[in-house]
């Protein structure tokens, strides 16, 4: 596909994730209105960081005037499952493209983002991820606004519906190769489990969410991993049933 | 103590895009290890995995309307239907739920 058609095609898919990040960011404006920052400010932080969990705590510390050393070490491992993504990302962007692609295509690397670019047939253009950039952030930043003007323009009952759009994507991308692939399967099964059991079981639900995902992400991965390797040409094979 | 609201979002800000950047950046060959290609194929099934349960049951404003978005959700990707449309119809149960469940006192009373 051409740089248009991917462009395109990123649009296209990243307006789910506006819908879903419009309900999320709306919170977040209206949680930051409330905490004393101002409206500007509030758009700002979301223009700036792009992520969900990352800002909600980072309010927590600006109201709470806790240090900067503290706001650095949060910021870091709420969003640690970001160099993640980024690692597995290294891999699947095209390298025909130039490099100078990867300092912007970082900027826009959410979870949702993230997934959709993962879920792409073989390697994917940094156009693709521009196009569902040019939704996606534009969605969060309107969300924000939107929130923190006024906290009730939105009832309660269509943020609450709204809210599990992202998760609803999120199974859209990883339901269809586990049916086909017995790993992958056992792989989405298992961190259900584990990711549960971080939430419910005492002192271990302690742990924040962001942290939770990177354990479980590398416990089974890298288990999975170790037990069913897959070659290379099983990848292509996967990645072509994924289509 | 004294902190500039500003300092904070560029303190933030930066945090997070190193975060993101870095990997990407530096890790420019392509890996040739199976056990890393592996590893790293894997990552995100379970990284979305873990992000959409247990998250999905809290995130609405009741455990079973969250319960029934994630039901029509796993029922609409199973049949392989477009994000976008998974996306939507997981949002339409919860909706329906919550509804449903506001009737639910009025039938109590009737009975």
């Amino acid at each position: 596909m051409n740089r248009k058609a991917e462009f395109k095609q990123g649009m296209k898919d990243g307006i789910p994730i506006a819908l879903g990040y419009l309900a999320v960011s709306f919170t977040f404006g209206m949680m930051a209105v409330s905490g004393g920052i101002s409206i500007g400010e509030s758009v700002l932080i979301s223009l700036t960081n792009v992520t969900s969990a990352g800002q909600f705590a980072g309010l927590d510390i600006i109201a709470a005037s806790g240090t900067y050393i503290e706001m650095i070490l949060t910021q870091f491992i709420i969003n640690l499952r970001y160099s993640l993504m980024a690692f597995s990302m290294s891999q699947k962007l095209s390298r025909e493209e130039s490099f100078a692609h990867r300092f912007l295509v970082s900027f826009g690397l959410t979870d949702e983002i993230f997934g959709i670019s993962a879920a792409r047939e073989g390697k994917v253009s940094a156009w693709y991820n521009y196009g569902a950039m040019c939704v996606a952030i534009p969605g969060w930043v309107l969300g924000t606004l939107i929130g923190a003007i006024s906290g009730n323009m939105l009832p309660e009952f269509i943020v609450s519906a709204l809210s599990v759009a992202i998760y609803g994507m999120f199974m859209a991308i990883i339901i269809p190769p586990s049916k086909k692939d017995k790993a992958v399967l056992i792989v989405v099964i298992a961190s259900m489990i584990i990711s549960t059991l971080f939430s419910v079981i005492p002192v271990l639900n302690t742990i924040s969410p962001g942290f939770v995902i990177i354990i479980t992400t590398v416990l089974v991965a890298g288990i999975m991993a170790w037990i069913h390797p897959i070659d290379i040409l099983d990848i292509k094979e996967a990645a072509d049933h994924e289509s | 103590m004294n902190h500039n609201i500003y300092l904070y979002i560029l303190v933030m800000a930066l945090t997070t895009y190193l975060v993101r950047m870095l990997p990407l950046v530096l890790t420019k060959k392509e890996i040739t290890n199976v056990y890393i290609r592996s590893f790293l194929y894997y990552v995100p099934y379970a990284c979305l995995a873990a992000m959409t349960v247990p998250a999905i049951f809290t995130a609405t404003s009741s455990i079973w309307s969250g319960a029934a978005g994630f039901l029509v959700a796993l029922i609409a990707a199973f049949r392989e239907r477009k994000l976008l449309t998974v996306a939507l119809l997981a949002c339409a149960a919860v909706f329906l739920t919550e509804r449903l469940m506001e009737l639910i006192p009025y039938i109590m009373d009737k009975l």
